[in-house]
C-alpha cells in the first residue's frame, strides 16, 4: 500500500503493485502466497507447478488414512481462488521456462519446489528388485504419476524399513492396516488391491541409533500400537537404561518414550496375525540377493553402539553383523532436493538452496521457502511457519527498497505468452477443479473419497 | 448492548415457551446454541456449571464471556464472546493470526496458545489426542493448549490467550539439524 501510494503521488507509471512468482504448488508455495497476499493489498502472486494438479506432498505424501491433515487444502484453495493469485499447473520450471526468464518477468521469485529426490543408502544391492525408497512407495499408494508402474511385490512375509521417521511409520501402517481401514480413503485402487492380496505379515522398522533418538512423533507411534490385529515385537535389550533416563526428558520425548516402553512391556495380542517391531542400533550395510541373484532376499545390518550424549549422540560400528531375511526393503532415510536451474546456487552437501533467512545467497530478488530452504524435515505446520518467515522477509525487502518496485514487470502475461510459443499447455486452477470433480466422481462409484487420476495426459484431457 | 437485549428477549420467550413444550430440540435458544439450561425452575440444566434456579439476570451475566487475545507482537485484543464459543473460531472471527490448518480435527498444532494460569486450571483435561498434537508445538509450556479444543464457559470470563512468538529455524521437537 505504501509503495503504490508513493507511485500515485509521484505519478510513476507503476500501474500495478509488486508481482511475485512462486515456483512450486505445495504447502510452502501456498503458504508463502497466502502471507504475501495478506501483507500487501497490491501484490499479485503467481504459482507455477510442474504437475497439472496442485498441493504437492499434501496430496502425494500425507497418508490416505490421515484425511484431516489434508484439510489444509481448503485454505490453499481459497488462496488459489484469490483475485490477486493465479495458479499455473503443468509448467516445468527449469525446462519449459528458466529462472532467469521468471526473474525478468517478476519483481521477486520464490523457490518452493521441495525435495523430489531421495537419499540413497549407498550400499551394495540397493538397486536389486524388491528395494524401494519410501518416497516411491508412498508415491505409489498416493497416486504420484511417476510411481504408478512401481508394482511392489508384496508376496513376502517380512518387510524391513530403514529409518524411523513418520514416513517410515506411515509405510509400516499402510502395509499392515486391515483393508477395511483403507478402502474408503483416497488410496489408489491398484494399491488397495495389491495390499488386499499382500502376504506381508511382519514389518521391522530399523534405526541407526537408540530409542531416545527415534525421529517419529507420538501420534504415528500410537497408531501402530493401536493397529487392529497386530502385535508389537520389540527387543527388550534395545531398551536398557531407557527407564532411568525418562525423568529428565522434555515432555514430548518423555511421552513418546513412555509409549514405546509400554509397547515393549505389553506386546499386544498373541493371537494377532501380524506384527511390527522397532529395531535399534542397526545400520544397513548390504542388501543380500536370493539364490537366483535376481532379487533382494535379505538385508545385512551392522550393529552400532552410541557415543556422545544429548543432541550429538552418534552411532559407531561395533563390527558385529546381523542378517534378516526379507523380500521387501524400503529405505526411508530422507528426501532430498535437487538443483532446478544452473542459474540458481545449490549446496550439494546439504542439498538445499543456500540462503540467509530465505534470501538466496548472492542473488537479489530470489527467495526460497519450505524444504528446499531448510532441508526435508518437519510437518506441514513447520513449513507453514517457515513460509510465513520467507514472505515477511520478502515484504521487508520491498518496503526497504531492496526490490525495485518502480520498474513495471509484466508477470504472468509475459510468461504465459512465452509458454504458448513453446507449446506448453498450462492448467489453471479452474481446470484443476474439473480434474478434482472427476476424481471425486470416480471415487464415489468405488465408495472412496476420491480415485486419483494417475496419468498426466489423462489429467490434461480432463482439464479441457 | 444488542446482545443483552437479545438475551432478555430470549429468556422471556423461553419462560413462556417451556409452558407449551419442554422439548429442547424445538427451542430456538437451544438451536442457536445459547441455551444455558437454567431459564426455569424444574428444567434439567445441561450446563451443570450454572445454578439450577438461575433467573434472567444470571443469564445476562453468564452468557457473555470476555476473552483477551494477545497476538504475536504483544498487542492485547479484547473480544466479547459467548458461552459455547470455540476459541479458535472466535480468533478467526476477529482476525487473530491463529492458522488452524487442520480445521479443529486434532491433526496439527497451529492453533497453539498459552492460557492465563488461573483459567488454565478451569479447562477440562486435554484428551490424549490433543496432548499428542501439543507435543509437536514449538515452545510448549505448562499452560499450553490447542485453542480449537477450548469451548467457552462462564468461569473462563477474563481468560487471556497468548499466541506463542514463533521463531525462525525451529523444528518440531526442538532438534537442531546436523549437516549431512
Amino acid at each position: 500500500i505504501w509503495g503504490s501510494h508513493i507511485c500515485r503521488v509521484r505519478g510513476l507509471s507503476s500501474s500495478s503493485g509488486p508481482r511475485v512468482c512462486i515456483v512450486g504448488g505445495g504447502p510452502a508455495g501456498f503458504y508463502t502466497a497466502q502471507q504475501l497476499l495478506k501483507a500487501r493489498q497490491d501484490a499479485a502472486v503467481d504459482i507455477y507447478e510442474r504437475l497439472p494438479v496442485p498441493f504437492g506432498l499434501v496430496r502425494f505424501g500425507v497418508a490416505p488414512d490421515h484425511p484431516e491433515v489434508k484439510n489444509v487444502i481448503n485454505t490453499f484453495t481459497q488462496t488459489a481462488q484469490h483475485e490477486r493469485c493465479s495458479f499455473h499447473g503443468n509448467v516445468n520450471v527449469g525446462k519449459d521456462v528458466t529462472i532467469d526468464e521468471l526473474r525478468q518477468a517478476y519483481h521477486a521469485v520464490v523457490l518452493s519446489y521441495g525435495a523430489e529426490g531421495n537419499r540413497s543408502m549407498g550400499i551394495p544391492g540397493e538397486d536389486l528388485p524388491g528395494v524401494f525408497s519410501a518416497k516411491d512407495f508412498v508415491g505409489w499408494y498416493n497416486g504420484l504419476p511417476s510411481n504408478k508402474e512401481l508394482h511392489p511385490d508384496l508376496s513376502f512375509e517380512t518387510a524391513v524399513i530403514l529409518g524411523q521417521g513418520n514416513v517410515a511409520l506411515d509405510v509400516a501402517r499402510i502395509l499392515l492396516a486391515p483393508v477395511e481401514m483403507l478402502k474408503e480413503t483416497d488410496i489408489t485402487q491398484n494399491a488397495l488391491e495389491a495390499l488386499a492380496g499382500s502376504k506381508v505379515r511382519r514389518v521391522l522398522i530399523v534405526g541407526r541409533r537408540g530409542p531416545l533418538q527415534i525421529a517419529c512423533t507420538i501420534k504415528e507411534l500410537r497408531e501402530m500400537v493401536n493397529l487392529p490385529n497386530t502385535r508389537a515385537d520389540m527387543l527388550p535389550a534395545d531398551f536398557e537404561g531407557i527407564a532411568e533416563a525418562l525423568k529428565d526428558l522434555p515432555r514430548p520425548r518423555k511421552r513418546l518414550t513412555e509409549l514405546m516402553m509400554k509397547a515393549v512391556k505389553e506386546g499386544g495380542d498373541d493371537k494377532a496375525e501380524k506384527c511390527w517391531g522397532l529395531r535399534f542400533f542397526r545400520s544397513p550395510v548390504e542388501v543380500l540377493a536370493g539364490a537366483d541373484e535376481k532379487r533382494a532376499a535379505g538385508i545385512r545390518l551392522a550393529l552400532n553402539k552410541l557415543e556422545g550424549s544429548g543432541e550429538s549422540v552418534r552411532a559407531e560400528v561395533t563390527g558385529q553383523l546381523e542378517d534378516v531375511d526379507c523380500g521387501l526393503i524400503i529405505s526411508s532415510i530422507g528426501y532430498k532436493s535437487i538443483p532446478i536451474d544452473p542459474a540458481v546456487p545449490f549446496d550439494p552437501r546439504r542439498a538445499i538452496v543456500p540462503n540467509e533467512m530465505g534470501r538466496v545467497q548472492d542473488t537479489a530478488g530470489l527467495y526460497c521457502s519450505g524444504w528446499v530452504k531448510r532441508g526435508p524435515t518437519g510437518v506441514i505446520a513447520t513449513t507453514m511457519n517457515d513460509s510465513f518467515d520467507t514472505a515477511r522477509v520478502l515484504i521487508q525487502d520491498m518496503e526497504a527498497g531492496k526490490l525495485d518496485l518502480s520498474v513495471n514487470k509484466p508477470g504472468a502475461q509475459a510468461i504465459t505468452a512465452l509458454l504458448q510459443t513453446r507449446g506448453v499447455r498450462m492448467v489453471l486452477f479452474s481446470q484443476w477443479e474439473k480434474i478434482n470433480a472427476e476424481e471425486e466422481k470416480r471415487g464415489k462409484s468405488l465408495g472412496k473419497a476420491r480415485e486419483k487420476l494417475l496419468d498426466v495426459d489423462e489429467m490434461l484431457c480432463r482439464a479441457k | 448492548m444488542a446482545a443483552f437485549t437479545a438475551v432478555r428477549a430470549a429468556v422471556s420467550f423461553t419462560q413462556r415457551f417451556v409452558r407449551v413444550s419442554r422439548d429442547c430440540s424445538v427451542c430456538p435458544l437451544y438451536r442457536l446454541n445459547v441455551c444455558t439450561g437454567a431459564a426455569v425452575d424444574g428444567f434439567s440444566a445441561p450446563n451443570r456449571r450454572l445454578p439450577k434456579r438461575a433467573g434472567w439476570v444470571d443469564l445476562l451475566l453468564y452468557s457473555r464471556v470476555n476473552v483477551v487475545f494477545i497476538d504475536r507482537s504483544g498487542q492485547r485484543i479484547p473480544v466479547k464472546a459467548r458461552v459455547g464459543d470455540n476459541a479458535l473460531h472466535l480468533a478467526h472471527k476477529h482476525g487473530i493470526e491463529l492458522e488452524g490448518a487442520c480445521e479443529a480435527s486434532l491433526a496439527c498444532s497451529t492453533c497453539h496458545v498459552y492460557v492465563s494460569s488461573e483459567h488454565y486450571e478451569k479447562l477440562p483435561e486435554p484428551e490424549e489426542r490433543e496432548d499428542d498434537m501439543l507435543d509437536m508445538a514449538p515452545m510448549l509450556q505448562e499452560n499450553s493448549r490447542l485453542s480449537c479444543q477450548i469451548i467457552l464457559t462462564p468461569e473462563l470470563d477474563g481468560m487471556e490467550l497468548t499466541l506463542p512468538k514463533v521463531t525462525r529455524n525451529f523444528y518440531v521437537d526442538g532438534h537442531v539439524p546436523k549437516p549431512h
